[in-house]
């Protein structure tokens, strides 16, 4: 819908809870956002149904005194967010409003601010002349947003050609200040400031084509980056019931994912956890570029009390600027947490809209909707040439824990990577509790990809993968045996066996998120270790009875464990190193002798 | 002049519908002398919810609005006083002369949040070791019907430290009322107490009312005093079913367990109040969740899961025969802000050994139950995870932090060798021979 000037009016006839009915004179489109005037504050909604001249809306705020009557203006678009320079950074709230801007320490009605700031000053530098041919999405020229250099774009609502009439030259502009001036094909003239507006439902194009994702993302996390591998423009998920560690999972990926930018959207879920996020990321340095987490860090926080419409508007806000700054060729990482709460905004309103039910009262396009919306992230080619990628990696909080639910089940179908998080690896404080079986990437898959691998990390990076997930596989079913046959009735290689998957989980899969050196691993040292790892599994060595398998394995264990906590290669490392080369000699020729 | 209307157009168990003008979503109302709230307007028709049920309303009843959703007053003389669903005294005392504020009022902006820190001692080290809680942060404890939650609940509000005990009774047994205000008399706090309380007894929907009434005098004390504030709701599970209840009288289509679908947004509404102030103040909520038969994967306990900051699990260990907060199913999410910070360093390692270990000793526990023969480190660990039931998870335990951890640290050197402790090398090296004195 683009904007008409013909803005419709009406007066509100009916109030559920935060759905109202309006009658309208004029005409409404449907996701127009509208402005219900209720005392002094202005109460933001969007239709979300018309029936004849009754328009019935999703009130983003409390509709606590509000009457029959009040009058309604309609704004003539669609929800929509400001692009530009000043992004970077911030804390908004669904609706792009900045928290830090708000006063008070509550958040009352009505409280709006804008995204952007007007009054602060860019350094532009235009990379058009005048004459030069442009389309939407063309880059005009850039400014320095904190450290990453920021392209001023020909809107993206603009279609056609246009021609640059005048471009700015270098110096400092506001955002709201013209940049540069273009004729469209019949001669008009429009100008272009570093602010421009997109409707959040709509993909944002911006890009030539979409490739098939064929690069590593790198999250630090052993789990992820060897067994699952995430890539730049890929899509996954993480469920789990609660207490898994999904939150946990997901902040060791904002701290430590190879990213340029990172959204992260809290979606309706623990306000005390974005808490954590505004406390410590202003704090924390980021491994790779040493400059502080927040530099590279925007937030969208809706959190769980905050109104449930705005809630699923928050998901596609964090999904638009992550696209924006796609387009500027950028490797953007988008967190939401968790993409349940959304599902459940949307089932909150089809209920009060009385739609026939789907499946757990879920609404029957759920599956559709989630689909589009993961469809939207990617690893894209921009019109001139160069690359950029929304990797997109959601939460599901399914309910009591059932992966068959509705949204696990949606979600299954739509991202490539899949993470899940086990009730019984977190009983057993055995994090990240991302259960090495169930989960999945389907990358590993893509040729590609496994081409990347072979050249990035090492030739039959793949295979060598597998062989420790076969590992892993024929762990648990000996783990099985044992535990009908007893210890003892077994053969002593089905402890073997076990015990090699125990050395696997215990020295690669689990890694402490709270520990200053194994938080993070670089794929570097993930090499290392799945080589050294592989490398003692494949020592032959005899056992005389199945309690040495364990002694000897808790002991490797031991000293692999205490590897993770040092640095990479520093002198106690390399300690541990000779112990465990001492221990495999000494046991290899014993077993030989 | 308040408009008298005298006509009902509709009577369900729980509404009405009149035709009225000029009335407020959520306002109040008074129908036959019985509190009701707006519920939805559709034109002129206005459906009201009636607290207490609509047994023995005519059509003729008299009916008024009252121009103002629930409120209530907030004052210094909230202090020591007991108050029912509608913020009205019980307690003989008379009527509290304060500032009239809303219930469920606005919520705090996030980027004006603190972020939790100070650490709520409770000499229980199944709390306090395992799962240590932290101002500003809300629990609830997942417990069986028959399980002495409202014992243990009423033991960690005293030994907490608050400033201020606010505790919201909803469907609270006579007896269990009898109880806490006892228990506080007792200890000498009773001015430090502020109660709004829904016993069985009275009608089912009004314990609606009971949590926003609770937190709407906790944001007042926290906020205007910079008070520390402890917030108890008990139970929980019976506020959700009120809910449920209400969705269906409105032709509400169920989602899971027949609760309604905006149960998780209900429950988080109020949750959510717990927050650290940036003056000092702090509103920490501790709540009950019954379950049924130990079932989490009920709505109510599941959605409550996702929305607090951990859940408390009480188990009777009858291996020691003492009720115990069981190590592997609860979860402080806040303990790491404080664990190893505002305690000893070697909090968070001899915490995570200890809880391991235990756990060998339930595969162990298993294994001895099939008929299996048990390995020498299989006996060590059943004889430590006795030591460890009666020595730190007991509830009835109150010791403080630091003898928690020299008692762990003592179990680990009677039962275990240094490598069998998966504890990083420094951390041992400093405290495997820490101290020498016997454990009492």
């Amino acid at each position: 819908m683009n904007s008409n000037s013909n803005t419709a009016t009406g007066i509100i006839n009916g109030i559920i809870s935060n759905l109202v009915s309006i009658e309208f004179s004029g005409s409404v489109a449907q996701n127009e956002i509208c402005f219900i005037q209720h005392n002094n504050v202005n109460l933001m909604a969007e239709v979300i149904r018309i029936t004849g001249n009754i328009a019935q809306a999703q009130v983003f705020e409390s509709t606590r005194g509000l009457k029959i009557g009040t009058a309604v203006q309609f704004a003539g678009h669609m929800l929509e967010v400001n692009l530009g320079p000043g992004i970077l950074s911030r804390k908004y709230d669904g609706l792009q409003n900045d928290l830090e801007k708000i006063p008070g320490l509550f958040l009352e009605r009505g409280s709006v601010s804008d995204p952007l700031d007007a009054e602060r000053q860019f350094d532009f530098k235009p990379l058009v002349q005048t004459g030069e041919k442009v389309q939407a999405c063309h880059w005009l020229g850039e400014v320095k947003e904190g450290w990453i250099s920021h392209k001023i774009m020909v809107p993206f609502k603009f279609s056609g050609e246009y021609v640059v009439e005048t471009i700015a030259s270098q110096g400092s502009y506001r955002v709201d200040e013209t940049v540069a001036t273009l004729s469209d094909e019949n001669g008009t003239i429009h100008s272009v400031t570093m602010r421009q507006k997109w409707p959040v439902k709509k993909a944002l194009p911006g890009y030539l084509k979409k490739l098939r994702p064929y690069k590593l993302l790198e999250t630090g996390i052993r789990a992820i980056d060897t067994l699952n591998p995430m890539t730049e423009g890929g899509t996954g998920f993480i469920p789990g019931p609660f207490g898994c560690g999904k939150t946990v999972l997901q902040h060791a990926m904002s701290k430590n994912a190879d990213a340029d930018l990172i959204i992260i959207t809290a979606c309706g879920e623990r306000a005390n956890e974005v808490v954590e996020i505004f406390k410590e990321f202003p704090e924390l340095d980021d491994p790779r570029t040493g400059r502080k987490l927040m530099e590279r860090t925007t937030i969208i926080c809706n959190t769980s009390n905050m109104p449930v419409a705005a809630r699923e508007a928050s998901v596609y806000t964090g999904m638009t600027l992550a696209e924006y700054y796609r387009a500027m060729g950028l490797k953007v990482l988008l967190l939401a947490d968790s993409t349940s709460r959304w599902a459940q905004a949307l089932r909150e309103m089809s209920n009060r809209l009385e739609e026939l039910p789907g499946p757990d009262a879920f609404p029957m396009d759920l599956s559709a909707i989630i689909s589009g919306f993961y469809a939207r992230a990617g690893f894209v080619e921009l019109t001139n040439g160069l690359t950029g990628s929304v990797t997109f990696v959601g939460t599901v909080s399914p309910a009591g824990g059932n992966l068959k639910e509705p949204v696990t089940e949606s979600t299954r179908k739509a991202a490539r990577c899949f993470y899940a998080l086990a009730q019984k690896r977190a009983d057993s404080k055995r994090y990240p509790a991302i259960d090495p079986l169930d989960s999945y990437s389907k990358y590993l898959e893509y040729p590609g990809f496994r081409d990347y691998l072979d050249e990035k990390i090492e030739k039959d990076w793949a295979l060598k993968v597998e062989k420790a997930r076969d590992i892993l596989r024929r762990s648990v079913e000996s783990s099985d045996q044992i535990s009908i046959l007893g210890d003892d009735s077994v053969p002593v290689e089905y402890h073997e066996i076990f015990w090699k998957g125990e050395l696997i989980d215990f020295a690669l899969l689990q890694q402490d998120a709270f520990d200053d050196i194994d938080q993070s691993t670089p794929m570097g040292r993930q090499r290392y270790m799945l080589n050294l790892i592989l490398e003692i599994c494949d020592a032959e060595i005899r056992f005389s009875n199945f309690e040495d398998v364990g002694k000897y394995y808790k002991s490797i264990i031991n000293l692999l464990r205490q590897m993770n906590y040092c640095e990479f290669q520093d002198d106690s490392f390399k300690q541990y190193q000779i112990e465990i080369q001492k221990i495999l000699t000494s046991r290899v020729e014993k077993g030989a002798a | 002049m308040k408009k008298i209307y005298t006509h009902l157009n509709k009577i369900t168990k729980a509404t009405v519908e009149l035709t009225a003008f000029d009335v407020g979503n959520e306002e109040l109302a008074i129908v036959d002398g019985r509190y009701a709230q707006v519920v939805k307007i559709a034109g002129d028709k206005v459906t009201l919810q009636v607290f207490s049920g609509t047994e023995g309303i005519a059509t003729n009843a008299e009916a008024f609005f009252l121009g103002h959703a629930p409120r209530l007053a907030v004052g210094p003389e909230l202090s020591g006083r007991y108050f029912n669903a509608y913020g009205n005294p019980i307690d003989n005392g008379p009527e509290v002369d304060g500032i009239i504020t809303e219930i469920g009022g606005p919520t705090i902006n996030p980027v004006r949040r603190e972020q939790p820190s100070e650490l709520i001692a409770t000499g229980i080290a199944g709390i306090d070791l395992n799962n240590t809680l932290v101002t500003g942060q809300k629990i609830p404890f997942f417990a069986d019907s028959d399980q002495p939650y409202n014992q243990v609940m009423a033991t960690v509000a005293l030994r907490a430290e608050a400033d201020r005990i606010i505790l919201g009774g909803m469907g609270l047994s006579n007896d269990d009322y009898l109880y806490y205000q006892s228990v506080f008399e007792n200890a000498g706090v009773k001015h430090r107490i502020t109660a709004f309380i829904n016993t069985t007894d009275d009608p089912s929907v009004e314990r609606l009312l009971i949590p926003d009434m609770c937190l709407t005098a906790a944001e007042y004390f926290a906020v205007q005093k910079k008070e520390k504030v402890l917030v108890l709701l008990t139970d929980m599970t019976l506020f959700a079913e009120a809910l449920a209840i209400v969705s269906n009288k409105m032709d509400q289509i169920p989602s899971k367990d027949s609760m309604p679908g905006s149960l998780y947004s209900d429950l988080a509404r109020i949750y959510e109040k717990a927050a650290q102030f940036p003056d000092g103040g702090s509103i920490t909520l501790i709540a009950v969740t019954t379950l049924n038969d130990g079932d989490i994967t009920h709505a109510i306990p599941d959605n409550t899961g996702y929305i607090t900051e951990g859940q408390l699990f009480l188990r009777r260990d009858t291996g020691v025969s003492k009720v115990i907060v069981d190590p592997f199913r609860s979860l402080s999410r806040l303990k790491q802000i404080v664990i190893g910070k505002k305690t000893r360093e070697d909090h968070p390692h001899i915490m995570n050994a200890l809880v391991r270990l235990f756990s060998d000793a339930a595969s162990a526990k298993t294994k001895q139950e099939n008929g299996f023969d048990l390995t020498r480190y299989d006996t060590r660990t059943l004889q430590f995870a006795e030591q460890y039931s009666k020595k730190l998870l007991a509830i009835d335990i109150n010791v403080s932090i630091e003898h928690m951890l020299d008692t762990g640290w003592k179990l680990l050197h009677q039962f275990f060798e240094q490598n069998e402790t998966g504890i990083k090398a420094d951390i041992l090296k400093k405290y495997w021979n820490h101290n020498e004195i016997p454990v009492q």
